[in-house]
This record gives structure tokens, C-alpha cells and sequence, in this order.
């Protein structure tokens, strides 16, 4: 093993310290930090919802399905969102998941620098394992870096919602998300097929309820 | 004599469990003061929107240990936030034995001794019938696919106004119309109208022996940030001749089981035997040309279905398998239930091969989003939730605006798995048959998720297995009492609310009649409000 078998509660010690002194740092080097940061949440969002490569040479959205992913979608706004409480944690749990993918390469022979430089298949591989772990605080950290990208598409969380479909917010879009009226407001004047569709249950009561 | 201030009646949570005695309690001649956790918000402030910080300010997720729980956190509770479905819980229900050797109802409730406090709960909010006409394109569809499969179906009870009611579908997000019938419209004002106060962000954190003679209990509380609920504003504390707990089955047993050590033992059954409901989550993805060729459904030309997200939550339910002569844990109703997209991490993708609930099928079962049919069997469940260490201070570990973190662990036992199996089978036959759809598990996360946790302080004849006695008395501690879903003793094969409430009516009376035996002048025989 190249990387030893540091215990998560060390490894995020560590990274938290290290996160710690990002402001320390010189500003080209807590800009890449950042960057860094930035560019291991992402490759992660675009794991639990993929997108299209947004341009040529894409090293963070791999392609994996054709049309619009968690990171178009805004997942790294939503990671920062103030009202999410992720923020202060990014570069810890990045430097987590850069470090896991790291011990998964090493096993399968391979050398890499972070999770950015693993396949979409192996980038599944190593997500699979962190989100499978024991149930308890861990795996609840976990499951809040996978639901941050999925709420990001499939609710524009970080957004006004009638304001997010009306500008073609690619999560909503995707899911046929409705328009609202002309006032932002949602009413379905057509919501019903008008017809009896099945037999009511010979013992209903007369007000409708099970017996 | 303390100079802390003073109430007749003091009662925590103001959601069904706790406006209703207030009213009852205020318009019988009490002094009566509500403390509740969350802010108050009315129709003008309920957004339809998505964005967190929004309707996360009134609804809390909770993570537990095998499980999720959605709950109201607000005035109102979580009759703000409910989606209406207004049932009175079958007959059968009220025999329940569990997995015991004994009836885990009091003796002294049935469905028959209870159809008169229904009858005042649904005269009161009120609960509207719905038709076929009212019953949305999924409620209609659902009801279609029953019939196709042999199975009968009902328009579900809502309490909501249907001329008010827009069919939006954002209930979980507070109505903005008032078409849904909240205690924001009927209990609350009518309790405030006589002179009962509603103080909102007050989380109670302990209850103790007050020291001023003639009230029995001093309430402490924390009066929490409006922007940011982690952040204590001030504390205080209010003396009581009689307290009524309606915290919520998630906030109840907190506080209860943190005063043990100021007001002496209570009962082992505080924060243990937890049910949520015996709810069981799935959903279909439906194959809209057989919806068409088989059902012969179509909302309009060359549209069969494409509605999920049309509507009111739930429009249609089958009664077909609440049936008294079936065994225990195999009696369920199934329910048609819209989603809202937050929760739409929940579903498997359905295709082989891991993973199930991320990644590329996901994302590709996410582009048939307005065929999904999103479904709810409401099942027997055998009680197995508790809770472990308590939080320092409130009702859990509150990580964000809604994010809240609960020492409630459920693993569900095999007779409980064997009735979310019976449930399955019976909604794939549904919704399988004749090639409708494709039935689906929503299992991505955690096993259970439930909107109607319950029974975490419940009432009951056997001492060693119920925290409460069948007038909702906290046993040991006479003026304690508790009055929410947490008092409900066991699931109930359909949606909780309505039998919670009536079972708060019914308590009120005693709870007067507790109020007079210690000087409080009050009677037990009000009008129901708006009469």
C-alpha cells in the first residue's frame, strides 16, 4: 500500500488542519487549494448525477450520459450554500475523498494524484464503498455529499424554483418540471380525469372512510 | 411565592396533539400558554419553491439509525406541512396485539368509542369528501390500475377546501392558498380567541416540580434564534398546575426522558416501542402508451398520464387489505402519494447491478419523472424504534436549517418485513399487471422513511409496556400529560392525523376535569370550534 492505513477520524484531522491553513497560504497557492477542492466535489457530483463534458478536455464531467448533470446543475453552489452548513467542510472531506481514491488506485496498480484522475467506473467504485460503509456519523457525512448534487438537479436547491424553471434550470428541465403562471404561482385548473376509475369498497362508511 | 411566571395550563407544541386540548382547555375558562419550537408563518410567508432556506425554516428531516423521519417545525406542527389525508383507522386496528400476549390499545378505546371525537375533528377543520372529480390524474390513475388488477379503490378524505384549493402540489411547503385545513385556521384561532397565547421558537428543554404551592410543574425553555435555530436567544421558565406534552412523537419522549432526573421515574415505555407507521415507500415508473391501450385513460389528446406532479398529494386509496380477518402484519392500506423532488434521492433505478439509487440509470429514470406514480402502504409495523443517548439541549442534533440528527435507531423485525413484503407484492400486481409499469424500491439511504412517526410514549392498560394510561396521564406524574401522535399506541394502516386529533379531543374533558381537581376554573363541555 503506498498510502498507510490512516483511521478516518485521523485523516480528517488532518485535513481539517490542512484546510485550516488555506488562508495562511500564499494567494496562488489557496487559490489552487481551493481549486483542488472545487475540482474533487465536483468529479464527485457529476458520480452521483453524470453530465455531458462541458467542453472539450472536460477532466471533471467525464460524459458518462449525454445532457446535463449535478455539476451543470449547480451542485457547487449548493455545497456552499450558507443554509446547508457544508461549506467550512469541503476541503477536509475532499482531501477524504481524494485520499480513498488514492488507496483504491494503489490497489488496482495504478497511481493517482486525486479522485479527478479515476474513470467514471472507478469513481463509482470508490463512491460505492464510502456510501456502503457502517451506519453512524461517517456514513451519514457521506450520504449529505451524495444528496447535495441530487437535490441541486433534481430541485434546484439553491435557487428560487419558479425563477430556476423559467431559466431553463437543467435538472428541472430534464425532469419536466412545470412552469408556473405568469405570476410565478402553480394552479392546474385540469387536474382530473372526471370519471369514476375504480369500485369503492363495499364496507366504506358513509363519509367515505375503511370500516 | 417564586416570581416565575405563571400559567393554569401549560402545553408544549402546537401542532394537533396540543392546539386541540389548548382550545378545548381555553374556551372551558383556563389560562392556557402554548410553547412552540419552530416559528409561526402564515399563508402570505408559504413559499412554492424548492430552495433550502425556505421550506426547510418549517420542516425538519431527521436522521436516525435505520431510518428518516420528516416532521413539522412550526405553529401549526406538522398540521402545516401534512398532506390532508383525513382516516379514521379501521376497526381491527384497535384489537392489535403486536408481537405481545396483550391488547396494546387501553380497553377503553375502540372504534366505536372513538367515532364521536372523529365526528368533532371532522366537523371542525373540516374534512371534505372527495368525488372522482376531485381526485387527481395520479390518484386517477392509481384507482384505474386497482381496478384493472381486481381491486377495489376510494377517493381519499382530505381536509382541505376544495374551492380554495388550487391542486399545486406543494402542501409539504405550507398553503399559500388556506385551502388546506391547518390548526392555522381552526384550533389555534379559536384557542387564542379565548385568550390562550401562542409563543413561538420557545424549545422546551426540561420540565421540573415547580416550588410555588399549587402548581405542580415549572416548564424551562430556550428561546431560540428566528434565522438560525442552533443559537439560543434567551431562556425562561413558566409554573403550571397542569402540563400537556404534544412535542411531537420525536420531541416528546426527549424531554420527557432529560426531566427524569428532576421529576423522578417515569415509565420505561418513554422512547422506546416507536413505530413509523408501518410506512412502506415505493413508486412505479409507467409506460404511458399502456396506460392508454390498457386503461383507456387520457387527460388530453394524445396525453394519457405525464401528471405526476399535477395535483393535490393524495388522491386515491385501497381498502382492500384492511381486513379484520387477515392475520396481523399482513393488513395494509395502499395509498397513492405524490413526492416532492427532495425526496427523490430515495428511489432505485430498477436496473441490475449496483449502484442503485446514483449514477447513470438514476439519472436516466429521472427523465420518465412525470410518469412516476409514487406510492404509500401503510402497514403494521411491531413497534421496534428507540432511543438512545439524549442531545444536550432540544429534541435532537440540529446540523442545519432542517438537518437534524436523532438518536432514534429501527431495524425492522420479521413480522414487521413481512408485512412491507405483503405490501410490495400486492402494489407490483398492481401496477406490473398487463405491463402498466415497473414497480420500484425507494430504499436509497436508509431502509425506512417515515411522515407519520408515532407511539414513542404510548398509552395502554399494561404498565410495563405503555408510558401513559388510557386518559393520557404520564404515569406517577398526575397533571402530565401527553396528548400527540406519541400517545398513539400502535400504526394505524392509514394516515395518523385525524385519529391523533381525536384522540386529543377525547383526552380534553379529563384533562378539564384534572384542571378542576387542583382549582382551575374550567369546564370540560365546550362547542367545538366555529360552532
Amino acid at each position: 500500500m503506498i498510502v498507510p492505513a490512516l483511521s478516518r477520524r485521523r485523516i480528517l484531522q488532518i485535513a481539517t488542519a490542512a484546510a485550516a491553513v488555506i488562508p495562511l497560504l500564499p494567494a496562488e497557492e489557496a487559490q489552487a487549494a481551493i481549486l483542488q477542492t472545487r475540482a474533487t466535489m465536483e468529479a464527485w457530483a457529476d458520480t452521483m448525477v453524470p453530465g455531458e463534458r462541458r467542453y472539450a478536455g472536460d477532466k471533471v464531467v467525464l460524459g458518462a450520459t449525454p445532457g446535463p448533470g449535478a455539476v451543470q446543475a449547480g451542485a457547487w453552489k449548493l455545497y456552499n450554500d450558507p443554509d446547508v452548513g457544508l461549506g467550512p467542510l469541503l476541503p477536509a472531506l475532499a482531501a477524504l475523498i481524494d485520499t480513498e481514491a488514492i488507496t483504491y488506485a494503489a490497489g488496482h496498480g495504478k497511481v493517482v494524484l486525486g479522485f479527478v484522475e479515476l474513470t467514471f467506473k472507478e469513481r463509482t467504485a470508490v463512491a460505492q464503498k464510502l456510501l456502503g460503509g457502517p451506519p453512524g456519523p461517517v456514513q451519514l457525512v457521506w450520504y449529505a455529499l451524495a444528496a447535495m448534487p441530487i437535490l441541486a438537479f433534481h430541485t434546484a436547491g439553491h435557487l428560487d424554483t419558479a425563477t430556476a424553471v423559467r431559466d431553463g434550470h437543467p435538472g428541472l428541465t430534464w425532469l419536466g418540471f412545470p412552469q408556473p403562471d405568469d405570476d410565478g404561482i402553480w394552479r392546474f385548473p385540469d387536474f382530473s380525469y372526471r370519471r369514476a376509475l375504480a369500485r369503492t369498497h363495499p364496507r366504506t362508511t358513509a363519509t367515505g372512510h375503511p370500516a | 411565592m417564586s416570581l416565575t411566571e405563571k400559567t393554569d395550563v401549560l402545553v408544549i407544541g402546537s401542532g394537533f396533539g396540543g392546539a386541540i386540548p389548548a382550545y378545548n382547555l381555553a374556551a372551558g375558562g383556563a389560562k392556557v400558554t402554548i410553547l412552540e419550537r419552530g416559528p409561526e408563518l402564515g399563508a402570505a410567508d408559504f413559499t412554492q419553491s424548492l430552495e433550502i432556506g425556505g421550506y426547510t425554516r418549517i420542516v425538519d428531516l431527521i436522521q436516525g439509525n435505520g431510518i428518516q423521519v420528516v416532521a413539522g417545525n412550526c405553529v401549526g406542527g406538522s398540521s402545516v406541512v401534512y398532506f390532508a389525508a383525513s382516516l379514521r383507522a379501521p376497526s381491527f386496528v384497535f384489537n392489535r396485539r403486536g408481537s405481545t400476549d396483550h391488547r396494546l390499545w387501553p380497553r377503553a378505546i375502540s372504534r366505536r368509542t372513538l367515532d364521536p371525537w372523529y365526528d368533532r375533528v371532522e366537523e371542525t377543520l373540516p374534512v371534505a369528501h372527495q368525488t372522482w372529480d376531485d381526485v387527481p390524474y395520479a390518484g386517477g390513475l392509481f384507482a384505474a390500475a386497482c381496478r384493472n388488477a381486481g381491486h377495489t379503490c376510494n377517493p381519499v378524505p382530505l381536509a382541505v377546501d376544495l374551492d380554495r384549493c388550487t391542486n399545486c402540489n406543494w402542501m409539504l411547503n405550507g398553503c399559500r392558498f388556506d385551502a388546506k385545513r391547518s390548526m392555522l385556521l381552526n384550533y389555534l384561532p379559536a384557542a387564542r380567541a379565548h385568550g390562550a397565547e401562542v409563543r413561538p421558537l420557545h424549545e422546551v428543554q426540561l420540565i421540573t416540580k415547580a416550588l410555588t404551592p399549587g402548581y405542580r410543574y415549572q416548564v424551562d425553555y430556550t428561546v431560540v434564534n428566528p434565522n438560525d435555530y442552533r443559537i439560543p436567544a434567551g431562556v425562561g421558565s413558566i409554573e403550571a398546575k397542569i402540563v400537556i406534552v404534544a412535542a411531537g412523537t420525536m420531541g416528546t419522549p426527549v424531554i420527557l426522558r432529560r426531566s427524569a432526573a428532576t421529576l423522578g421515574k417515569i415509565p420505561g415505555a418513554v422512547g422506546k416501542y416507536f413505530s413509523p407507521n408501518g410506512d412502506r415507500v415505493s413508486m412505479a415508473v409507467m409506460d404511458e402508451r399502456r396506460i392508454r391501450d390498457v386503461l383507456r385513460l387520457e387527460r388530453e389528446p394524445g396525453v394519457a398520464y405525464d401528471a405526476f406532479p399535477i395535483g393535490k398529494p393524495i388522491g386515491s386509496m385501497s381498502y382492500d387489505y384492511l381486513n379484520g380477518q387477515l392475520p396481523e402484519f399482513e393488513r395494509f392500506g395502499l395509498q397513492q402519494i405524490y413526492f416532492p423532488a427532495i425526496t427523490n434521492i430515495l428511489p432505485e433505478d430498477g436496473t441490475p447491478g449496483a449502484p442503485d439509487w446514483f449514477g447513470v440509470d438514476k439519472k436516466l429514470l429521472a427523465k420518465k419523472w412525470r410518469s412516476w406514480l409514487t406510492l404509500l402502504a401503510l402497514t403494521e409495523d411491531d413497534n421496534e424504534g428507540k432511543w438512545g443517548a439524549l442531545p444536550p439541549t432540544g429534541n435532537f442534533i440540529r446540523v442545519a436549517s432542517s438537518a437534524v440528527i436523532s438518536s432514534l435507531s429501527y431495524h425492522p423485525n420479521a413480522h414487521t418485513l413481512r408485512g412491507f413484503a405483503a405490501s410490495d407484492a400486492a402494489l407490483r400486481a398492481i401496477v406490473e399487471k398487463d405491463g402498466l409499469g415497473q414497480h420500484l424500491d425507494w430504499t436509497g439511504g436508509q431502509p425506512v422513511l417515515s411522515a407519520h412517526p408515532l407511539a414513542s410514549c404510548r398509552m395502554g392498560d399494561d404498565p410495563a409496556t405503555s408510558a401513559l394510561t388510557a386518559d393520557h396521564q404520564l404515569r406517577g406524574h398526575p397533571g402530565l400529560f401527553v396528548t400527540d401522535g406519541s400517545a398513539v399506541p400502535t400504526s394505524l394502516t392509514v394516515n395518523p392525523s385525524l385519529t391523533i386529533a381525536a384522540l386529543a379531543e377525547r383526552a380534553s374533558p379529563g384533562i378539564a376535569a384534572a384542571a378542576r381537581a387542583v382549582g382551575i376554573s374550567v369546564v370540560g363541555d365546550v362547542p367545538p370550534p366555529g360552532r
